[in-house]
């Protein structure tokens, strides 16, 4: 708890910081904007904590989101006459089926996630570009609902903020409440102690390819409805920013230690760095240096101090010592 | 008159069987490299590159490129060509500098480089450029006046990645364009890079909103770009207070023409460009031409290239699309 004050004082600081050099930032205008912005990321980072809570790492959402975010803008290009739910329905619907593949690997036949999902990392994006054809679905191809629903108000917010609420409002619940939740910390905490302890451990961890992949699914056709774009590179690099939001976020690598509220204030750093930067006119090869520097920073002051929390019972004579 | 009928025939299928054992024997392959796969531009490029093979009939056209915009990647495939064997290397490089070395090795090897689009440093015979680069800075400067009106204001540009060679020198052209009195009217802001990422390019054009006011039109000399910031401004609202010019393909922007977020946009024709590319690359192989200055390369419908002292030479200036045209077009890139 108390790293996540730290962090979200950083925020905080950094926004006035950047405020005081560029005024137009501090406007109800632009948090609006970055909210939208960072909707995507935010609900992408939530599906990457579990992931990263079960010791694993999913390297291929981004290649997920552009393969669904295509198969949708496509079907809806040939189709124009499909209600839009169907085409945000499609996009979860494929990528729970990539999902389930890269799950099926990790929990199945104990290929190690770093490999499973950076060999999948290059199919799905291969996959893009054979199911495209090479060519782009540009806006006016796709049908105007399917475009304009990720930046249609409810409420004075984008659709893509409520969504995006949602997925934490959601991601929350189930990781504190549900059982699936508990059995994601405690498989990632010990994975040895949580097979004694009757945990399915195998499920889990399908689970969580599976769910990341679907969120990956949903956001694919977001995205492409929100950027008035599909084609083969979209969204590269992405998943690098996903991992950094969780890492800066406060969430362990190692498995097993990680919250809902670190992960959100890792989006919101890493929202304010990437719609600062342009604001403030900096050279693209500073932006870089300080995008890097920024992110060693906030991990660094965020870093997990030892492996404390992770001692069940404290030893009566470590604590009157 | 039925034998001479039969004769005549007889003679034409002899003939087309002569000329098809003679290409098998030597069919020249010709291989166009591209920045990447999967971006219109360049499969537009490809389509002209077939065309040309076609007409001179005797070409086996080679179209390949990595997945991603990397010199690494090109490199590889270059390789790979050079070990294919293949006659001619007709490339567009992501990086000026890194693809020379490979250049040299395949040049080695007896075969014939040249670049197009985006140029490397040496060791190709010639550099073809699309158009001539003042050119292209001239035309969307006056675009951008066009949009603007008279009363000009407050312009910024929107690029692709900061170290593309490219729209650097593009970018160089239109400052020089934007400092003569005739173009005195507007102001350049700001320049700014969407790495050619759609959603970049699109935070970075909210960022230009946002920090001047007063702009008046963006200048993006990229097919991602333009697009992205055509998006933006349209989200924003900013419909006919913020025109957005530049470089773009009918296909992709016929939406925002018919919207009104761009009036008019320019691209030299891709397909006539692969056409250029292949044809010259073709007629390297024949072995006369050396690639020295004031050498002249004939490339069929597209007249003829003239190379000047730095190896280059430019196939023709930039076409301009507005809301009468980009549908015709669009059915074609």
């Amino acid at each position: 708890m108390r790293r996540d004050f730290i962090l979200a004082g950083v925020i905080l600081g950094l926004a006035l910081l950047i405020g005081w050099r560029a005024p137009v930032f501090l406007t109800l205008a632009t948090l609006d904007d970055i909210a939208t912005d960072t909707a995507i990321l935010a609900m992408m980072a939530l599906a990457q904590m579990l992931v990263i809570l079960t010791r694993g790492i999913d390297l291929s959402v981004a290649a997920m989101l552009a393969f669904c975010g295509m198969a949708a803008a496509l079907v809806g290009q040939a189709l124009p006459e499909l209600p839009v739910g169907l085409l945000l329905i499609l996009g979860p619907a494929v990528g729970l089926g990539l999902g389930a593949i890269n799950g099926a690997f990790v929990a199945w036949l104990n290929v190690p996630p770093i490999v499973v999902t950076l060999a999948s990392m290059s199919l799905y994006r291969g996959a893009t570009f054979l199911l495209s054809g090479g060519l782009w679905v540009s806006s006016h191809d796709m049908p105007a609902a399917f475009r304009e629903f990720p930046t249609e108000r409810l409420f004075g917010l984008t659709h893509l903020v409520w969504l995006a609420l949602l997925a934490v409002l959601l991601a929350y619940g189930v990781l504190r409440y549900s059982r699936f939740g508990r059995s994601i910390y405690t498989y990632g905490g010990n994975p040895s102690a949580a097979r004694y302890v009757g945990i399915a451990s195998k499920r889990v961890l399908f689970s969580v390819y599976a769910i990341s992949g679907a969120v990956a699914g949903l956001c694919g056709a977001l995205w492409v409805g929100r950027y008035g774009i599909a084609f083969t590179d979209a969204a590269q690099g992405f998943e690098l920013q996903i991992i950094a939001a969780c890492v800066i976020g406060g969430v362990s690598i190692a498995g097993g230690i990680g919250t809902v509220l670190g992960c959100l204030l890792g989006v919101i750093f890493l929202g304010i760095i990437g719609n600062a930067l342009p604001i403030m006119a900096i050279s693209p090869f500073w932006q870089m240096l300080i995008f890097g520097a920024v992110i060693l920073a906030a991990v660094t002051i965020n870093r997990q101090k030892g492996r404390a929390a992770k001692i069940i019972l404290r030893p009566k004579t470590a604590e009157g010592g | 008159m039925t034998k001479f009928l039969k004769t005549a025939s007889l003679a034409v299928i002899v003939g087309v069987l002569a000329m098809n054992s003679a290409d098998a024997a030597d069919k020249v392959r010709v291989a166009m490299l591209v920045k990447s796969l999967g971006n219109g531009f360049f499969e537009a490029c490809k389509e002209g590159g077939i065309e040309a093979s076609n007409e001179l009939g005797n070409v086996e056209l080679i179209y390949t490129g990595p997945t991603t915009a990397t010199a690494e990647g090109q490199i590889e495939l270059m390789n790979a060509l050079i070990a294919q064997k293949v006659d001619a290397i007709a490339i567009s490089a992501n990086d000026a500098d890194a693809l020379v070395p490979v250049a040299k090795k395949a040049a080695e090897r007896g075969i014939k480089v040249i670049s197009f689009d985006s140029g490397i440093a040496s060791g190709r015979l010639l550099q073809l450029n699309p158009s001539n680069a003042s050119l292209i800075g001239q035309k969307q400067v006056q675009m951008a006046l066009d949009a603007v009106g008279k009363a000009g204001g407050d312009v910024a540009i929107l690029s692709a990645t900061a170290q593309a060679t490219n729209q650097n020198i593009w970018i160089a052209e239109m400052k020089k364009e934007l400092a003569k009195p005739e173009f005195s009217s507007l102001k350049l802001v700001s320049t700014v890079y969407g790495d050619d990422q759609a959603d970049k390019s699109y935070r970075e054009t909210q960022g230009l909103l946002k920090s001047f006011p007063n702009l008046k039109a963006i200048i993006a000399p990229t097919s991602v770009g333009i697009v992205a910031a055509a998006k933006a401004v349209a989200d924003q609202g900013l419909i006919g207070k913020v025109y957005v010019t530049g470089l773009g393909l009918p296909s992709e922007m016929k939406g925002h023409v018919q919207s009104g977020a761009t009036k008019s946009f320019a691209i030299w024709n891709p397909v006539d460009l692969g056409y250029t590319a292949v044809y010259a690359a073709v007629q390297f192989t024949k072995g006369e031409l050396k690639g020295k200055a004031g050498e002249k390369v004939p490339v069929g419908r597209m007249g003829t290239l003239t190379i000047d002292d730095k190896g280059e030479a430019a196939m023709a200036e930039p076409f301009t699309f507005d809301k009468d045209n980009v549908l015709k077009y669009a059915k074609y890139f």
